[in-house]
């Protein structure tokens, strides 16, 4: 609402100081992803001199062929893609059915069973002990390790049970009880279709961070078949980068020049590749994830 | 408080046993989160006994003697300790003393900004980086700052501020700065989002009984909004210093070369390192121990202090 009450000098001032930061800030957080979008079509001898600033030069796909023919990513790609989907439901299943039970104020055993699942948030075994524990059930190289490890999170399965507690009472249960209803048919028929906004904000979470990990595949995994996208990357992007850091100051001939700067186009080009699925989604999401944060930050 | 008939007694005035017997599909609905927390959660902290025994693969975790200290000793002892204690709380501090008061102060600009179509692109644009990939950020980070052909270097050595090849990236001293800022640069629009939730809740009355009074925007961001905002300050701050011992690991080993090792080795990458490649678990394990053990008194603390401060426990 506009007051009649004209802008003071004092306002206009802080008004002009408030936007030129913000918009300054706008610009350093948007111009790193812009440039790897207009490198990703320049040519990569361009961007490497430090020819392309604004707008792509010289449009060229060459960073792209490549991609598209360096099968680690696209088997990444269709790894991470099933990881993701089991990952997803199991995760969100299980905080479902748990946040469910636990919401339930006659449910007897709740608190202990509530102290149980956060005791794990504030201790852990740690990297070796769970290490050595997966390797003791026979899961060391299996992909499953990957769906399961981390699938039940704890955060979620409190943000569910905070959900539902505000959104079905006890008494709506009870009701429907008395007409015969056990709590199974009563979490599939009214339990999901009233969570939407919950279910929606936990698979969004679950999908993102098994999309983008990495950590497990690295500790876990051994064969390459297996490896998802984010490793994938992870060789083409970071260690790779890292190995040519020292050579990169060495004297070159014309071919291995070109060969970097094809590698160069390539990194670029991979990481909107990479990144395209969750940048796609995200405008539409964002409210989603906005609200994740908030029913979280309820309690835990 | 309905007096509904359907109500009367909720479970509570029957007998345990019937109760339990009418939650047995919510036991069932517990099951899988309870199998699986048992097996990855509360089997490895049966397993770091292995910090208190000298563990050989052949005989297992049950039949490994036991040492008691030694491994922790020798981790004290070792060279080291101090370095990477030192890295760790120097990145920690580091990451906290910068990318703490920032998301507040994006907040209050954004909440004080009038431009509805300025905020919400700011909004869109600041949060985008959160869900980008550690790999890709640090990818980037090596793309940027690549030494001969990184756009920071174009950049400088075109401005005349630089001459040859940037060694930002092998520079062991640039490496917090680096590590912190693009923390920043990820994190900052994410964690206003709690902040600019607060201040939607400040009272506007407030604001208008101010202008009567001839109050300037930004008198009022500094004795309204931000005033409004110092319990979520202070909250937020007080659950990031409980996890003062917790770097982000995947992060701090991206960007790890033999270069910048010096100031980038920290205790959880050394675990990792001494544990799993080179197969010292038990010292690793000690070593896990010891950084999670602090962790543990670092939250309980702080929920101290929390609930000392008359705010909501933790739990």
């Amino acid at each position: 609402m506009s007051k009649p009450i004209s802008q003071t000098r004092q306002d206009k001032i802080y008004d002009i100081f408030n936007y030129t930061i913000l918009i300054l800030l706008l610009l350093i957080v948007a111009y790193p992803l812009y440039f790897v979008v207009i490198a990703s079509f320049s040519d990569p001898k361009l961007v490497a001199t430090g020819k392309v600033l604004f707008w792509p030069k010289s449009f060229d796909f060459k960073g792209y062929l490549e991609v598209l023919n360096y099968t680690p990513i696209w088997v990444g790609y269709r790894n991470t893609l099933f990881y993701t989907l089991f990952f997803t439901f199991l995760s969100v299943a299980t905080s479902l059915l748990a946040g469910y039970s636990l919401s339930r104020k006659a449910f007897p055993g709740k608190v202990i069973i509530t102290a149980f699942l956060l005791f794990t948030m504030f201790f852990n075994g740690g990297l070796i002990p769970t290490y050595l524990l997966v390797k003791e059930i026979g899961l060391y190289g299996n992909p499953l390790i990957i769906i399961l490890l981390g699938a039940v999170n704890i955060t979620n399965i409190i943000i569910s049970r905070t959900f539902m507690r505000s959104t079905l009472p006890d008494e709506l249960f009870e009701a429907a009880s008395i007409d015969g209803c056990s709590h199974f048919s009563f979490f599939f028929r009214i339990v999901l279709p009233v969570s939407k906004a919950l279910i929606a904000v936990l698979v969004l979470f679950a999908a993102v961070s098994q999309w983008n990990s990495w950590f497990n595949a690295m500790i876990y995994l051994r064969d390459p078949g297996y490896m998802p996208l984010q490793m994938a990357l992870r060789d083409l992007i970071v260690n790779q980068s890292a190995m040519s850091m020292a050579s990169e100051n060495a004297d070159m001939g014309g071919d291995a020049v070109a060969q970097i700067y094809l590698v160069e186009a390539m990194r670029y080009a991979v990481i909107i590749v990479s990144t395209l699925p969750i940048m796609c989604v995200y405008p539409f999401v964002q409210k989603y994830f906005v609200k994740g944060v908030m029913i979280g930050s309820v309690k835990g | 408080m309905k007096s509904s008939r359907l109500n009367t007694g909720s479970g509570n005035l029957k007998p345990l046993s019937y109760r339990i017997w009418e939650s047995r599909q919510l036991y069932i609905f517990l099951l899988p989160a309870i199998v699986l927390v048992i097996i990855f959660n509360y089997l490895p902290m049966y397993g770091v006994t292995i910090a208190f025994k000298d563990f050989k693969p052949h005989l297992g975790i049950i039949d490994s003697p036991w040492v008691g200290l030694k491994y922790f000793d020798r981790f004290f002892s070792m060279p080291m300790f101090t370095v990477i204690l030192k890295n760790t709380l120097i990145l920690s501090f580091y990451m906290l003393l910068a990318g703490f008061p920032l998301p507040i102060l994006l907040a209050l600009m954004l909440n004080s900004a009038s431009n509805q179509k300025l905020k919400k692109l700011v909004q869109t644009i600041t949060y985008a980086p959160h869900f980008i990939s550690i790999v890709v950020i640090i990818g980037m980070v090596n793309i940027f700052f690549s030494p001969s052909m990184g756009i920071v270097k174009n950049l400088l050595n075109s401005l005349g501020w630089l001459e040859g090849n940037l060694g930002v990236l092998i520079d062991a001293a640039a490496f917090p700065h680096l590590y912190v800022w693009s923390g920043v640069w990820q994190g900052l629009g994410w964690s206003s989002i709690i902040y600019l939730s607060a201040l939607s809740a400040v009272d506007q009355s407030m604001h208008e009984a101010a202008i009567i009074d001839g109050a300037s925007k930004f008198q009022r961001v500094l004795k309204i909004d931000l005033p409004s905002i110092l319990p979520t300050i202070v909250i937020l701050l007080i659950l990031e210093s409980g996890s003062i011992m917790n770097v982000g690991f995947e992060k701090v080993f991206l960007m790890q070369n033999s270069f910048n090792v010096s100031t980038s080795e920290v205790i959880n990458t050394y675990v990792y390192k001494i544990g799993i490649r080179e197969g010292q678990y038990s010292l690793s394990a000690a070593i896990g121990l010891f950084n999670s053990g602090i962790n543990f008194i670092m939250i309980l603390l702080v929920n101290q202090i929390s609930k000392r401060l008359g705010q909501e426990s933790l739990w």
